[in-house]
């Protein structure tokens, strides 16, 4: 087993919660690598859909967009941008919803708006795109971002999409029939929702983490699970694809 | 009925001080050259609507165009944020900004609604989400039937659309294929919708009978202008210049390199300059 990074143990860790039967709406960045590594590697009958409307996209380099040309040119069929949110993603067709976030609290909601206040922000981030509703119309969602103090805080400065909200039943008490958040991949960990309270749980930690780095990398009071797992390392098939997957797309976009 | 013009003439004929806006396009068939040429023009005050507002409506904003925007989405895709709303909306450089903020599902109903000839979109969305505590335009309606509560807004109707599509045939009926995105909603939301296209070719017949083609009656006027859509790309002519948008974040980034950048790059260019930024992206046929 050759050496590997915080960064790429987390990418093939998220991989590795896909499977063959999903239909995942995938978001740009970090989900974007996960969700092609999976289907790269065990999970090749994967659905990928980007909100640009692509479904069932093989790309062989990661998109720099969720509209790059190479996911149209590799989807089963490209549908425009009102069909692919109403009829698909209210519709209900998308088991998973994959996201990244600038902020997170430890219920899964996730800020991607502003920094500070809305009206006078600090900085004012992109905002949600299709994220509100990718939030609360998927079948439920996996989120993965790398740890800091600055990115998993006590409490996000706007709520852009909904996670558990103050935790327990809050979903069910706005209406929402789906599971939301059930899973978060760190660059440190793997965490899962406590059943009841709903609040994030350290369920697995990756090789090397101990629990005092993921607490000084942690806004909130970390909570374990009675039994704390070690994540599997990354195979070599795993790093390699990944890799591989990585210098194509810097390639790609530097315009070769 | 689609008149063929140069793109000075559709743009100055079309766009009007105050106007509200849309330059649509998904990540693809972004009308770049028309934007640029409304720049050029200088219109000021405009109402811009747009899903994703990435470079032409940084620079729109950064040229002080812009009274209000309306968007979903308002970063450089893939990259990061978008460095001259930033400075207007957070310093009020060059002048301040005013914000409508939707969800995509919003806009993208929003559009299908004014397409439809409807007042208001409903769907199922903004549940537990702070942008319906900070938007007054997003309501909720409860339905007659089920007592669901679900989402109003208000649906899109631009003054004037504008988009980039791949060609046009003589009659000017336009063929818009890849990444549809919200193309045409957009057009049939507006009073006047005014595209910019790659060529022109005798006819469609024989084509694909299910293709996304608006009929020229529907649109107001064509400028034929090769490459306009760069550094946006054109399924099946030339690929998206994503190099471009890497430096566009460090372009914009400085108050004085965007303005030397845009007198450059918009102010001293023309439409045809476009052809020539997009040859060595050109995808073969």
């Amino acid at each position: 087993m050759s050496d590997f990074t915080a960064n790429e143990m987390m990418t093939i860790a998220a991989s590795r919660a896909l499977t063959n039967e999903d239909v995942c709406f995938v978001g740009i960045g970090a989900p974007s690598a996960a969700c092609n590594v999976a289907r790269l590697t065990h999970a090749p009958d994967i659905t990928l859909i980007y909100e640009s409307g692509t479904i069932g996209t093989a790309p062989d380099v990661l998109p720099l967009s969720i509209g790059d040309g190479e996911l149209c040119d590799t989807a089963l069929t490209t549908v425009s941008v009102p069909e692919m949110f109403r009829y698909w993603l209210q519709g209900g067709r998308i088991t998973i919803g994959f996201l990244g976030a600038a902020q997170l609290d430890k219920f899964g909601n996730i800020n991607t708006t502003v920094i500070g206040d809305y009206h006078k922000p600090k900085v004012r981030l992109p905002g949600g795109g299709g994220a509100p509703e990718i939030a609360s119309s998927c079948g439920e969602v996996y989120i993965t971002m790398a740890q800091s103090k600055r990115g998993l805080v006590e409490k996000i400065d706007f709520y852009t999409s909904f996670g558990h909200g103050e935790g327990g039943d809050h979903r069910q008490r706005l209406g929402i029939t789906t599971k939301g958040p059930t899973l978060l991949i760190t660059d440190l960990a793997v965490w899962k929702p406590d059943p009841v309270t709903k609040e994030f749980t350290v369920v697995s930690m990756h090789p090397g983490v101990t629990r005092e780095m993921v607490q000084e990398t942690c806004g909130w009071e970390v909570k374990f699970a009675e039994k704390v797992e070690e994540t599997p390392p990354p195979t070599e098939l795993e790093l390699k694809t990944l890799r591989d997957l990585k210098a194509r797309t810097e390639a790609a976009h530097k315009g070769k | 009925m689609a008149r063929f013009m140069p793109l000075d003439q559709a743009v100055r004929e079309n766009l009007k001080d105050g106007d509200t806006a849309a330059f649509e396009g998904f990540t693809h068939l972004i009308p770049t050259a028309a934007a640029h040429e409304a720049i050029r023009q200088g219109f000021k005050d405009l109402t811009l609507i747009r899903m994703t507002p990435d470079l032409i409506y940084d620079q729109m904003v950064g040229m002080g165009m812009a009274k209000k925007l309306v968007f979903s989405y308002v970063g450089n895709p893939g990259v990061g944020l978008l460095r001259r709303v930033r400075d207007a909306v957070e310093n009020g450089w060059p002048r301040s900004v005013e914000i409508e903020e939707h969800s995509h599902a919003a806009m993208a109903n929003a559009y299908e609604a004014g397409a439809a000839g409807l007042p208001f979109a409903v769907f199922r969305g903004y549940r537990g989400a702070g942008l319906a505590e900070v938007n007054p335009n997003i309501k909720s309606i409860t339905c007659p039937f089920t007592g669901e509560k679900l989402a109003a807004v208000p649906s899109v109707r631009p003054d004037v659309t504008f988009i980039h599509a791949q060609k046009a045939d003589k009659k000017g009926n336009v063929l818009v294929e890849g990444i549809i995105g919200i193309q045409k909603e957009a057009v049939l939301a507006a009073r006047r919708a005014v595209v910019t296209v790659e060529e022109v070719v005798d006819n469609f017949t024989g084509l694909h009978p299910n293709l996304c083609i608006l009929p020229h009656w529907t649109i107001t006027a064509i400028a034929v202008v090769p490459g306009g859509s760069h550094p946006s790309y054109t399924h099946g002519y030339y690929a998206r210049d994503n190099a471009s948008y890497l430096e566009w974040d460090e372009v914009s980034a400085d108050r004085e390199r965007f303005t030397a950048w845009m007198e450059e790059n918009v102010i001293k260019a023309k439409p045809e300059d476009f052809a020539a930024r997009v040859e060595k992206l050109r995808v073969a046929k």
